[in-house]
Order: C-alpha cells, then structure tokens, then sequence
C-alpha cells in the first residue's frame, strides 16, 4: 500500500478498506509478542520497555477497523499476558481491551497508515495503558502504585518509536487487497 | 431490538468483555477483610434489591390485609361496637355493686364502732311533694325506731325520723328546709343552727357576725338540739358572709356525699367528742384480731424477760446465789462476789468448762469484761 502524503483523514474508498490478516499471522504475532515481553527481558534487559503486546494489539486494531475485532484481541492478549504474570487475570486484559476499542475507534476514522498518525497514536495509547493500569491497580488491587509521568513519557516516546517499525514489518504481513 | 443490538453492537461487546473480566478479577482479588470482591459486589448489588423486593412484598401484603381484604371489616365493626356496648353495661353493673359493697362495709364498720347504738336502714322510697325532701326506710317500730331519732352514715348526718311504722320509718333530710339540727364548728367552737334549703346546700343561722368562721372548716352536731349526739359530721362550711345581725353561712353536708342508699339509725345515742382533724371520706380498715394460738407462750424459767436492767439484775443475782452471796447484807471493806464468772443456768454461758468457780476467785483483779461493777455499788 502506497501512502498519500498530506491525506490524514479518510478520504477515499481505498483508504477506508479493512486491512486482512491471514490467520497464522493473528495467531502467531501476538504469541510472539507475548514471548518477545516474556523471555527477552531475561536475556536482554535493556529492551524491557518495550511493550510489544501492545504494540500488537493497538496495530491489528488500527488496521482491522473492527471495534469488536479490537478489543477481542486485546481481551485475549491481556488476559494472556495476565496468566503469565502475578497479576489477577483481567487487569490488563481490561486495559488491553479498551485499548484495541478505542484504537479501532480511531482507525475507523483516521488513515493509520501514515506514519505521522501512527507514532502520535502509539505514544497514546502507550500513556493511556500505563494510566489505566495504574488506576485499576489502585481500584480494584488496592495497590499504592506511584505513577511516574516522566519515565512514562519517555518510555511511550521510545515504544512509539519501535511501534512505527513495527507496524511497518508487520503490513507487510496483510493480505494484499 | 434487533437494530438496537446492531446499532451499538461494538459498546455492548466492550461492556461484555469488559464485565466478564471484572468479575474475573473480582472471583480472584480479596479485600481488607479478606473476603472477595466478588462476594462484596455480590452483597452490595443484591442488598439494596432484596430490600426493594421486600419492601415491595411487605407493601403488597398491606395493600391486601388493609384494602382488598377489609370487605368484612364494616360487619366485624358492628359486631365490636355491639360488644362493646355490653362490655359498657356490665362495667357499670360491676362498678355499682363495687360501690354498694364499698358502702355496706364503710357502714358495718362505722357501726361497729360508733359507741351509740344504731340499726342500719336501707333507702326504700322517696316522699311524696317535689320541694320535700324525705325518704322512707326498710326499718321501723318493729326495730325499734321512733320518731325523732337522728339518721346518719359514716361521713355525717343524713336526717332525722319524723314517722315511724312499724316496717318503715319517714326520714326528713338534712336538706329539706323543715329540717334543723345544732351545730359546732370545729376549730372555734361557734355554735349554730343547721338549716336546709331545698337544695343540696344547706345554711347555718345564728352565728353572730363577730364570730370567727372560715369556709373548709367543718361542722359537728353540738347536741344541743337533743336529736343529734355531739361529734357527728355535718358538713363543711362552704361560703360565709358578713351580714348583721348573723353571719350567712353556706354549707355542703357531708352524709350525703357519696350517694343515699343504706343509712344508720341512732336508736341510742352516745355524745361524743369533736375531734381535733376533720374525717377522712376513706373507708376505715380494721385488721382482724389476732388469732389466740399467736398469744406469746408464758415465760420459761430463767429466760430473760423485761428490759436490760431486768436482764442485768437477773444475772448478778444468779453469780451472788451461785457464790452464797447475798446483796445488801455485806458490810463495808467485805469481799464482794467475782462478777467475772459465768452464772449458772440460762441466764448466762454456763460455767462449766470455763475453769473458774466459787473456789478460784481472784480478788482484785479487775473484771474483764461489762459490766465493770456490780449494781449498787457491790455488796453493801
């Protein structure tokens, strides 16, 4: 797919059209991611920022324009990430959940194949997951988690980055229309 | 429906998903209290519904008992009322039977200690003449009734007889403006003349103007009227006013205030003091006489009886017999007995097992314990 440069809204036909992902692609992407959160850190601790079920999540989102397809996804790969961690499962299949909704919500509307549209998106829903979670966690954990604005920033700033890539491997990975 | 569903299909999912996984984490999270917030979201949720519910069952219920199901309630009403209506009739029969039985006993025990002799009477019949007020009684000649003896109840004088038959006897009341009878008051002594009216308030004539008399005082039969013995109530003086050359005097008789209907007749009577309080209205209780097996049994021998002194006397007595002492027999400078052993007998510890005796007095020694000397200044 060719990008228009200057077109940020949805203005045609084309642009508007549901991206398709094969099925081993929606399976294996965000197992993957999840292993990448997983095993990586262990190895290479330095990329322990890097969110990339989120990533994954936010990107199928934007590109399937399904609002119901989103948070599915979402629903899935947090209540994944959820089992393989100490936290009760649900907290960031919430979160992830909304993030996938609100991600096609916005897909629906803007053309997220720019990259100009991706990097600011990824930098807030990055912001809006780290945010959330911290409200659940204090909700419904009781935990008195501090929430640190300028490390969160920076690091959605970085995963923003690496979430523009991202997304740029993995439409090579659509179906071709 | 369907296109409600379609319409807003992706919200209702998130809401779905969402919820589902908030339960999940309510099924695994546990609060302070250690209990699940499932279980508290549970509680919380159901709480105020159940209470919904039963207030809406229990205002069901009422709207049933008290509306739907009153259609009996205007019959069950009558019944009541009709009930009701009996229960009034017999309360008042009860009462009246109470209050004739409270009489009757007011009137045997004034009779029993009333120091003249009377004959009770029960009220049978009105006179004759609206403005007359006499009365006829169960008692006459036969009893021993005769004209002019005085009538009375407990809380004063009633009447006088002015005809005797021999079943019944006329009474003239004290109100009936023939009537008239001596009076006394009770604080100053002013003596007058008891006087009816016609009414129920009767009048007191010939009390000069400066004698002293306030209304609440009350008035005693003087005798002098030779009907009446001295000392029975006759009312209270009610108004007085000033008037020349007697006093006008108002007063509310007292034998009829509690109703007519048993009286006592005077077939012999006995002056009496005016006494110093005014009467009581209550009925008087007389205990009854003690029984004769309660009589205190006759004093054993050696049991003390009397006052201390008398105990005292009776053991000092008991430590000089039992020492061959006798009081008012020794000389001056003479050995008095031991007061410190214990006399003999009941009227004190006995002696035995004590160690002392006749034999081991201790002259000198002070006694050791009350009394400290011997009546009388010992044996002198």
């Amino acid at each position: 797919m060719s990008y228009t440069g200057g077109h940020i809204l949805l203005s045609s036909q084309r642009e508007g059209q549901v991206s398709r992902f094969p099925a081993w692609v929606m399976l294996l992407v965000p197992l993957a991611a999840i292993l990448f959160q997983v095993y990586v850190p262990l190895f290479f601790q330095f990329l322990g920022f890097l969110e990339m079920p989120l990533l994954v999540v936010v990107y199928f989102a934007l590109m399937r324009r399904s609002q119901v397809s989103g948070l599915l996804v979402g629903a899935l790969v947090g209540l994944a990430q959820d089992s393989l961690s100490k936290n009760p499962l649900g907290m960031l299949g919430i979160v992830k959940t909304l993030v996938g909704y609100f991600a096609a919500s916005v897909g629906v509307r803007l053309d997220v194949d720019h990259v100009l549209i991706r990097l600011p998106l990824a930098f807030f829903f990055f912001l809006f997951h780290q945010f959330f979670y911290w409200v659940m966690a204090r909700a419904l954990l009781g935990q008195q988690l501090a929430f640190e604005a300028q490390r969160t920033l920076v690091l959605g700033l970085l995963n923003a980055v690496v979430g523009v890539s991202l997304f740029h491997f993995l439409d090579k990975l659509r179906k071709s229309s | 429906m369907e296109s409600f569903l379609n319409r807003y299909r992706s919200i209702t999912v998130l809401l779905l998903v969402v919820l589902a996984q908030l339960v999940l984490i309510a099924v695994q999270v546990k609060n302070d209290q250690d209990v699940r917030i499932i279980r508290v979201w549970t509680v919380t949720a159901v709480t105020p519904v159940a209470r919904i519910v039963e207030a809406l069952r229990g205002g069901g219920s009422a709207l049933v008992r008290n509306y739907i199901l009153l259609r009996d309630a205007h019959e069950e009403n009558r019944r009541l009322q009709a009930e009701l209506d009996r229960l009034k009739l017999d309360n008042t029969y009860l009462k009246n039977q109470m209050n004739l039985a409270d009489r009757a006993k007011a009137l045997a025990v004034f009779q029993s200690h009333t120091p003249s002799r009377t004959v009770a009477a029960t009220i049978i019949g009105m006179g004759a003449g609206s403005s007359s007020k006499v009365v006829f009684v169960d008692r006459g000649t036969v009893s021993g009734v005769e004209r002019g003896m005085a009538v009375v109840t407990p809380d004063g004088i009633v009447g006088k007889v002015i005809a005797a038959y021999p079943t019944a006897s006329a009474v003239l009341l004290i109100t009936d403006p023939d009537f008239a009878a001596g009076v006394m008051s009770q604080k100053g002594q002013v003596r007058g003349t008891l006087k009816g009216q016609g009414t129920p308030i009767c009048k007191v004539d010939y009390v000069p103007f400066e004698e002293k008399i306030e209304p609440g005082e009350w008035l005693y039969t003087s005798g002098d009227d030779r009907i009446f013995p001295r000392g029975f109530p006759a009312g209270v003086v009610k108004a007085v006013r000033s008037a020349q050359p007697f006093k006008e005097i108002l007063v509310d008789p007292s034998g009829m205030a509690r109703g007519l209907e048993d009286v006592l007749i005077l077939v012999e009577g006995v002056h009496q003091a005016i006494p110093d309080t005014p009467p009581t209205n209550q009925p008087v209780y007389i205990a009854p006489p003690p029984p004769a097996d309660s009589v205190p049994p006759p004093d054993q021998p050696g049991t003390p009886v009397g006052t201390e002194a008398d105990r005292l006397r009776a053991q000092y007595k008991a430590i000089g017999d039992a020492q061959g002492h006798k009081f008012g027999e020794g000389v001056p400078g003479s050995k008095p007995p031991d007061f410190n052993l214990k006399p003999p007998g009941p009227v004190g510890t006995p002696a035995a097992g004590s160690g002392t005796g006749a034999g081991s007095q201790t002259p000198g020694a002070p006694p050791a314990s009350k009394p400290a000397a011997p009546p009388g200044g010992a044996s002198r």
